[in-house]
């Protein structure tokens, strides 16, 4: 069981346009369910499935909307978070350009599981080109009364709209979202409270990840039982992953979690390009870890990644072979921080200035060991004092490398040996 | 003040309600309305005063957001990718390919205003990477021979 179609069940089985032929599918039966069997029911299904985030924090996604559920306002928001910023991650576009009306869908119940009325797909600016598309999809909904007030002859209200982004990594970030919804430049904003406590607006907002929206879907249709036939005890279900860089067939595949990242490279994705041989992944984004290529039997789990000093994260995997440099790939993730870091706090702003200065002088060859005991010094505050999870993630990608090609940043001792030499 | 800046304002505005929270929306549309792909100086002027908001307000968030501008660019926009998947696939070829049919180096705009050539993060099509963006059509994949058609089209030109 390499490949499965459990949240991709009818990536194929519709043109992802019309609602007619989503209906005809078999769609909305989910938001039907949740309308007859009421929002305990559905949210006891939820907490059963053990469905993690997909947006990178793999929070609980029950205990989530339970939280959401208990604000009190008068307003409430759900977001659907479609920023998907992290390099190397596509498959919540494939969500939204193949199955855009199971987010819709996946929204309502959202909606109503959390008695919030207004809801805001966030898509990144970078896919404007389906902007049109998810918007129509949107005023479809809103003729057949699939969206609107009192849906399907129901007591629930729930209105929908698109919001685009406008080309910031750090907006897929909750509270960064918000200020840009209303306005503003795109920065976190210090906890507590929560967005979701106060969030858009200052109210009560849900943000959620695409590829869990789309999932609580299929949870609902199919139930926690047939969810949790995939995967592992600590990591039930299917997860998309977007694979890409070296491979033959790079795309998005749905996994059971378990399979190895070997068998995800060689049996999904067709294997190294050319014949030549593995060098490292990168999994999970910018943000994500390295992986060398003599652990690649690691299974696709959050437990088993977690032992490696990994994360699922966006479920991107960025294969690299001999041919590609760790350090050159390196310097292309910290350039990324280097651009896409907001500014507002001291670790990440002056960290990233500090980490190209020390990648600057490796390159050139003009390193010190002054520089390297400041690699450890700023790797260590960013990730501990940063004030959003952009700060304080970054510096996985160069722990990671530091553990497993300790050869690529010598050691104080190996520079002084050298040193004594000369 | 130029009358065409300030008709434009006031109907973009007017249909987000004069309302600040709307600044993002309402500052691509005008810059979607500009051929050189960008804010002036009077329009952020103009946005601020309509909407009752600080110009550097207006000006935190324009140069914030890569999609926005304050300074002009070419009319049509060549975005590059230049992160970890576009990089691991080489997309140094392509970054040569490009500076050589348009005759500047990337960051450049060409002389004659058609087009601007920049660097960009991953925008999620690193599946037929390495990718560029031509405002907001990507393509991937691409041949000298296939660049010096797609630059040519852009012209105007048929090949
Ligand atoms: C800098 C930064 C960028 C993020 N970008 C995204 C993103 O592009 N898409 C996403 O779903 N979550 C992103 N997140 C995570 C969100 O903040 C949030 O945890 C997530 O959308 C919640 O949804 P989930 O519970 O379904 O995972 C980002 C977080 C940070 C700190
Ligand atoms: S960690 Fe970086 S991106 Fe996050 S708030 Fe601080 S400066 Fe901004
Ligand atoms: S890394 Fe270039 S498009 Fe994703």
């Amino acid at each position: 069981m390499k490949q499965v179609h459990f949240i991709t069940e009818l990536f194929d089985k519709y043109d992802g346009r019309s609602l007619q032929a989503y209906l005809n599918v078999g769609g909305f039966a989910s938001l039907q369910k949740t309308i007859e069997i009421g929002s305990e029911a559905v949210l006891t299904e939820i907490d059963a499935s053990g469905l993690q985030g997909r947006g990178g924090a793999a929070y609980p996604t029950g205990k989530k909307l339970r939280q959401a559920q208990a604000e009190k306002a008068a307003r409430k928001f759900v977001v659907c978070n479609a920023d998907e910023g992290e390099p190397g991650t596509f498959k919540d576009r494939e969500l939204l350009k193949c199955n855009i009306y199971q987010v819709i869908e996946g929204m309502v119940i959202a909606g109503i599981c959390t008695q919030s009325q207004e809801g805001i797909i966030y898509v990144r600016e970078e896919y404007t080109n389906m902007h049109d598309e998810i918007r129509n999809a949107i005023a479809e909904c809103y003729s057949h009364n699939y969206l609107g007030k009192n849906i399907l002859g129901s007591p629930y209200n729930f209105d929908l709209k698109l919001f685009s982004g406008a080309g910031s990594y750090v907006c897929g970030e909750g509270f960064a979202m918000c200020e840009s919804m209303e306005g503003k430049s795109g920065r976190p904003r210090s906890k507590p409270p929560y967005v979701k406590q106060e969030g858009f607006l200052n109210l009560p907002t849900l943000v959620i990840n695409t590829e869990t929206l789309s999932t609580i879907v299929s949870i609902i249709k199919h139930g926690a039982d047939s969810f949790r036939r995939y995967g592992t005890e600590e990591s039930p279900g299917t997860k998309l992953i977007s694979i890409s860089g070296k491979v033959n067939r790079p795309g998005v595949y749905e996994i059971p979690f378990g399979l190895t990242i070997r068998e995800i490279i060689n049996d999904l994705a067709g294997g190294i390009r050319n014949g030549k041989k593995g060098h490292f992944v990168q999994i999970g984004g910018a943000s994500g870890g390295i992986l060398p290529e003599w652990l690649w039997d690691t299974p696709y789990t959050y437990e088993d990644l977690a032992k490696a000093g990994l994360s699922v994260g966006s479920g991107a995997i960025v294969v690299a072979d001999e041919d590609n440099s760790l350090l050159d790939y390196l310097k292309v993730v910290q350039d990324f921080f280097s651009h896409e870091s907001c500014g507002k706090c001291t670790p990440c702003r002056e960290g990233n200035r500090q980490l190209r200065f020390i990648f600057e002088r490796i390159t050139d060859g003009t390193v010190t060991v002054a520089d390297y005991d400041r690699l450890e010094i700023v790797l260590d505050v960013m990730g501990k004092a940063s004030l959003c999870g952009s700060g304080k993630t970054e510096v996985v990608p160069f722990r990671t490398a530091q553990r497993y090609f300790p050869e690529l940043f010598l050691t104080k001792e190996s520079l002084e040996a050298k040193k004594a030499v000369v | 003040m130029k009358p065409e800046l300030e008709q434009l304002a006031e109907s973009i505005c007017a249909k987000y309600d004069y309302d600040a929270v709307n600044l993002l929306p309402i500052l691509q549309e005008i810059q979607s309305h500009s051929a050189r792909n960008y804010i002036c100086e009077e329009m952020a002027r103009i946005i601020a005063q309509k909407l009752d908001i600080t110009e550097s307000r207006v000006y935190d968030v324009i140069t914030y957001f890569s999609a926005l501008s304050s300074e002009p660019r070419g009319e049509i926009i060549i975005q590059i990718c230049n992160s970890t998947t576009c990089n691991v696939n080489n997309n140094r070829d392509l970054i040569h390919w490009f500076e050589e049919e348009l005759g500047i180096n990337v960051g450049e705009t060409t002389p004659d205003n058609k087009f601007t050539l920049i660097f960009t993060h991953c925008f999620g099509a690193c599946d037929v990477s390495p990718a560029v963006r031509i405002d907001h059509d990507v393509y991937g994949m691409l041949t000298r021979e296939k660049v010096k058609e797609l630059i040519a089209a852009k012209r105007g030109v048929v090949v």
